[in-house]
């Protein structure tokens, strides 16, 4: 299990435009990161960098279990890594079941996985609706639902809380709580602080 | 509080993870508008026009029904590709797939998995009705479906590196018809080459060799090649 993701001299660039260079982070069990700048200053690059998903022009990611020793990158990102960006990868065709079973199934599922989810984000009554019918906040609980369905220790988080109304926020931030009291590690792109005792790393303006 | 007892992740296994996105894939071949039988009612279209346009005297026809055939298949292939790998990027599935238990070159694999039994199964069913239509004699239609369905394993392997090359790109459609369809040349080479073969008494044995051949080259590379274009259309 990941215990913890290091970041040393990490550069970013989209295109010709450098992002952020020299970046460096250090995140332990049990802590979170709320990752802060202007739009455009690259905290959802950052995120898709450590996911595995952009490659960074210098700089080095690693990740350590609770020996300290190093884990494989492949291993950890295919195994521990969850990544909840603004697209949440949800076919507007199939219904809720089918998504949020694919999502827990293919990432690693527990037995009672997919029924934690559902009762965590009260998935119940949209379970049998298909994907298209829900509003932008349900999808988004749908979409977290595969953070409990199948446990993972980081979680990457871009913009999390956008579409959820009051009541949804402050579930969430009782799973991330309890994410974090379970030795879990969270790593957030906000604009608003996050609901939890975190650090801020700003990213600042607009390069 | 602290986890459920139970909450220790249980990766779901290699074959756990093939057979869950298998089924999915099929799942969403399958749902997305009857995208197989698009690809069928296509293939019969095609044959049906192609002797109206040279003309429906059975000496001229027959000789070709095999190459007419096979051609008509290779075209009724290119139909789906486009949704194979982007819909996934738009909708962010790509990356949910990216950080999965399996590496992007078995996902490349079974998605063209997914899409032989989907779309290239249907059309190995199609093709013998096709080919006797256009005057193949009826002793090759087994063959003719055997030939159809090795072939369609190639036109799958080979339209999901198109597939994946052409990701992002505008109008990544046509694109995908202009890189895959020299590629499909070696495969309607064989597999009409088999036909041919067979009908004048010889045994199609090489041509279906060579066909399996190609399939299994296909393989490799659009496994891997497939897997690095996926990566760069992410990055």
């Amino acid at each position: 299990m990941i215990h913890a993701l290091s970041l040393s001299d990490l550069a970013v660039s989209r295109g010709e435009r450098r992002l952020f260079s020299g970046l460096s982070l250090n995140l332990r069990a049990g802590e979170a990161v709320a990752l802060t700048g202007a739009n455009g200053a690259g905290k959802t690059s950052l995120l898709r960098t450590v996911a595995g998903l952009l490659r960074p022009d210098a700089g080095e990611i690693a990740f350590h279990d609770g020996d300290g020793n190093r884990l494989d990158d492949h291993l950890a990102r295919g195994r521990e890594v969850h990544f909840l960006g603004h697209q949440d990868g949800l076919k507007t065709g199939r219904t809720a079941r089918r998504e949020l079973g694919f999502q827990c199934d293919w990432l690693g599922h527990t037995q009672t996985g997919f029924d934690h989810a559902v009762e965590a984000f009260g998935l119940e009554p949209l379970l049998d609706l298909e994907v298209r019918r829900l509003s932008a906040g349900q999808r988004r609980r749908l979409a977290m639902g595969r953070l409990v369905g199948s446990p993972r220790a980081l979680w990457l988080l871009d913009e999390p809380m956008a579409p959820l109304d009051a009541r949804w926020r402050a579930v969430f931030a009782d799973q991330m709580r309890r994410h974090l009291e379970a030795d879990g590690l969270i790593l957030a792109a906000v604009h608003d602080p996050l609901p939890i005792p975190a650090r801020t790393l700003d990213l600042g303006g607009l390069a | 509080m602290s986890r459920p007892v139970d909450a220790e992740p249980r990766p779901p296994g290699l074959r756990g993870a093939t057979r869950v996105l298998l089924e999915r894939e099929l799942d969403l071949a399958w749902s997305g508008g009857g995208g197989p039988l698009l690809a069928c009612g296509f293939f019969a279209c095609l044959t049906a026009v192609l002797p109206l346009a040279a003309g429906g005297d059975p000496r001229t026809l027959s000789p070709v029904a095999g190459g007419i055939a096979w051609l008509a298949l290779a075209l009724a292939s290119l139909l789906s590709l486009e949704r194979l790998f982007e819909r996934d990027l738009e909708d962010g599935a790509l990356d949910l797939l990216a950080i999965g238990h399996l590496p992007l070159e078995s996902v490349v694999l079974i998605k063209a998995l997914a899409q032989w039994i989907a779309v290239g199964l249907p059309l190995a069913l199609t093709a013998p009705v096709a080919a006797l239509a256009l005057g193949l004699p009826v002793s090759l239609a087994p063959l003719a479906a055997l030939s159809a369905l090795i072939g369609g394993a190639g036109f799958a392997l080979t339209g999901a590196l198109g597939a994946a090359l052409a990701l992002g790109a505008k109008r990544g459609g046509l694109l995908i018809a202009v890189v895959v369809l020299p590629l499909f040349i070696p495969p309607v080479v064989f597999g009409a080459g088999a036909l041919e073969r067979a009908a004048s008494g010889q045994s199609p044995a090489p041509a279906l060799a060579f066909l399996t051949a190609y399939v299994l080259f296909a393989g490799v590379v659009a496994a891997f090649a497939g897997a690095a274009a996926v990566r760069n259309a992410q990055g």
